[in-house]
């Protein structure tokens, strides 16, 4: 067999169980691919010992019988996963040389299952960007191409690295984690996979918190049956994370019919925003019909409170996140600034702080540290966490009226040039504009990708789920996928 | 609502984070840019909505309060950028 880094992951575990091919056969053509693509600064922290003493235990594994699905398939983890005696540092200074003396659930439960882990994937610092452009490691990059430009493209953020891996073929699937798109973004932007599922249905335990309330981990894949075959690996409840539901993870793969007749897609106003692209406004109506064709009904829906997701986020997260990075004091792990004579305890911390955190993480936790402050409290985090209930009402009241998911776009364009719109906050903001109510609603949303732009650049859709019905919303997005046929992939140019 | 230089400086402080003085003009602007934006919320009357508190609505789970680790001292401070006689090591915080 040829190009073993392409495979899929059902198609590795098929060819595994037949002994077409061994683990240690695939992970050599995944260390290889890696190493011949480190333009795509999408690897950051490899680990190709731990990966082939992994795939050898596999392969003993399966060939004793009755190996999980993801015995042997070779991923990569995001570098917000705590990954035990291996660099995780959530891409920021402030983590520089740490190495946790324990293993995150859902890495855990991948190690398990008997996945082999490649390597750390690049991200945005602490999760907190949509274009991979504030990591302390530099930009991750598309492994995509507009036409015949050769301008380095964003592959999205937070989980740009897990995103740009993926799709060009260097690892068969990888972990990302989603606070308001971080997995959906860039899958879209990338012609991949990507499902943030229901909050509470992966631990997290041992992951870098960002926003507590909104932070999710799930897969990112190159096809909805390989989201549907990791997100059951990575699910389940951990008594560590006392928001994690305690409900049994279905086989998701068996629910993947393609037969979505009778269900009942909303397709809500509020997500046609003015000045959306033509191509976008053309691959919603392109992808409603498909849906259609495929036997669901369409059901025109209002989600009233949509416009007023990202201001409320945009409290609730830098927040949370303020509280969150209060442990990052130069003390118990990471990086402590050099102190100059006569400097105490306040200036440690303040130096520290200063030097570790970057631009976007610095302005995040101190406008959460202004919305939290005395006299603002009321006025910002309380209004927000209100809003954020209407948010949520507003799915629950949809859903109550027989609606089975909602169709959207994920993202307001295709990946954007890289250096095109950092210096401007708000403007980033706006790409988790049709995500970030999922994230404050904490239901489960999959990015599919259905399409190309007229500069052949992949576009995607979201489809929203109701809570804990992953099954049931991997299995639309399958009939989507299939429908849709997309087969793109990336010209090699690195 | 206008964050002005002493402001910013205020939130540095609070958020224990060093920021020059020749950086506040910029740092305040930047803030003021990020407010305006959430000041859309005003327009919302929310008067008799209870914030939300759980995205799941649940009760904690609870467990007995008994000791169920412990004895990782080593693994405690190994990542530690000081630590001495099995403590973190800070610099004096009381004259």
């Amino acid at each position: 067999m040829s190009d073993l880094n392409k495979l899929t992951i059902a198609d590795a575990r098929d060819a595994l169980r037949k002994g077409d091919v061994t683990s240690v056969e695939l992970t050599e053509a995944c260390l290889g691919a890696i190493d011949a693509a480190d333009a795509l600064g999408a690897f950051v922290h490899k680990t190709p010992e731990i990966a082939m003493e992994r795939a050898a235990a596999a392969d003993v594994r399966i060939k004793a019988g009755d190996a999980p699905d993801m015995c042997g398939v070779p991923v990569g983890i995001k570098d917000l996963f705590c990954t035990e005696g291996v660099d995780s540092q959530a891409a920021s200074r402030i983590l520089e040389g740490f190495k946790p003396e324990y293993e995150s659930t859902v890495s855990g439960k991948l190690k398990d299952a008997g996945a082999v882990m490649l390597g750390k994937l690049n991200m945005d610092e602490f999760a907190m960007g949509s274009s991979n452009e504030t990591s302390v490691y530099g930009n991750a990059v598309n492994p995509w191409r507009a036409g015949n430009s050769d301008a380095a493209l964003t592959p999205g953020g937070s989980s740009g690295g897990s995103a740009s891996a993926v799709a060009a073929d260097l690892c068969m699937a990888a972990t990302g984690t989603d606070t308001g798109g971080s997995i959906r973004q860039p899958a879209a932007f990338t012609g991949i996979v990507g499902l943030k599922p229901t909050y509470g249905r992966c631990s997290r335990w041992g992951i870098v918190a960002f926003a507590s309330s909104l932070d999710q981990a799930g897969p990112m894949t190159k096809t909805v049956r390989d989201a549907a075959i990791m997100g059951r690996a990575m699910m389940g409840h951990d008594a560590k994370d006392s928001t994690s539901a305690d409900l049994a993870v279905p086989d998701f793969e068996a629910m993947l019919t393609g037969n979505i007749k009778g269900k009942v897609i909303g397709i809500p106003k509020e997500y046609r925003m003015d000045g959306m692209p033509e191509e976008i406004e053309k691959l919603w109506s392109d992808g409603a019909e498909m849906l259609k064709d495929a036997g669901a009904e369409l059901r025109d829906i209002s989600l009233p409170h949509t416009k007023y997701a990202l201001p409320a986020y945009y409290v609730v997260a830098p927040a949370e996140a303020s509280s969150n990075l209060a442990r990052y004091d130069g003390v118990r792990f990471g990086h402590r600034a050099s102190l100059a004579q006569g400097d105490g305890i306040t200036e440690m911390y303040e130096k520290t702080r200063a030097e570790g955190f970057g631009a976007e993480v610095k302005r995040r936790v101190m406008i959460g540290t202004y919305v939290l402050s005395a006299g603002f409290y009321d006025a910002y985090y309380n209004r927000a966490r209100k809003v954020r209930a209407l948010i949520k009402k507003d799915f629950e009241d949809v859903f109550a009226t027989g609606i089975d998911s909602i169709l959207t776009p994920a993202t307001p364009s295709a990946a954007f040039e890289l250096g095109k719109e950092v210096s401007d906050p708000v403007e980033m903001y706006l790409n988790d504009v049709f995500t970030v109510t999922v994230n404050l609603a904490g239901l489960p949303g999959v990015a599919v990708p259905t399409g190309v732009d007229k500069t052949g650049l992949p576009l995607g859709l979201q489809l929203i789920g109701r809570p804990w019905e992953e099954g049931d919303l991997l299995n639309t997005a399958y009939a989507l996928e299939s429908a849709a046929g997309f087969v793109a992939k990336p010209a090699k140019w690195w | 609502m206008s964050i002005d230089t002493a402001t910013a400086a205020r939130v540095a402080k609070l958020a224990r984070i060093k920021v020059e003085e020749d950086e506040l003009p910029a740092l305040a602007e930047e803030f003021n840019a990020i407010l305006g934006f959430i000041e859309q919320l005003g327009e919302l009357d929310v008067d008799d909505v209870e914030p939300m508190t759980s995205v799941t609505p649940m009760r904690l789970p609870r467990r007995v309060d008994e000791i169920t680790d412990g004895n990782q001292q080593d693994k405690v401070l190994a990542n530690a950028p000081d630590a001495r006689e099995g403590f973190f090591a800070v610099p004096k915080v009381v004259e």
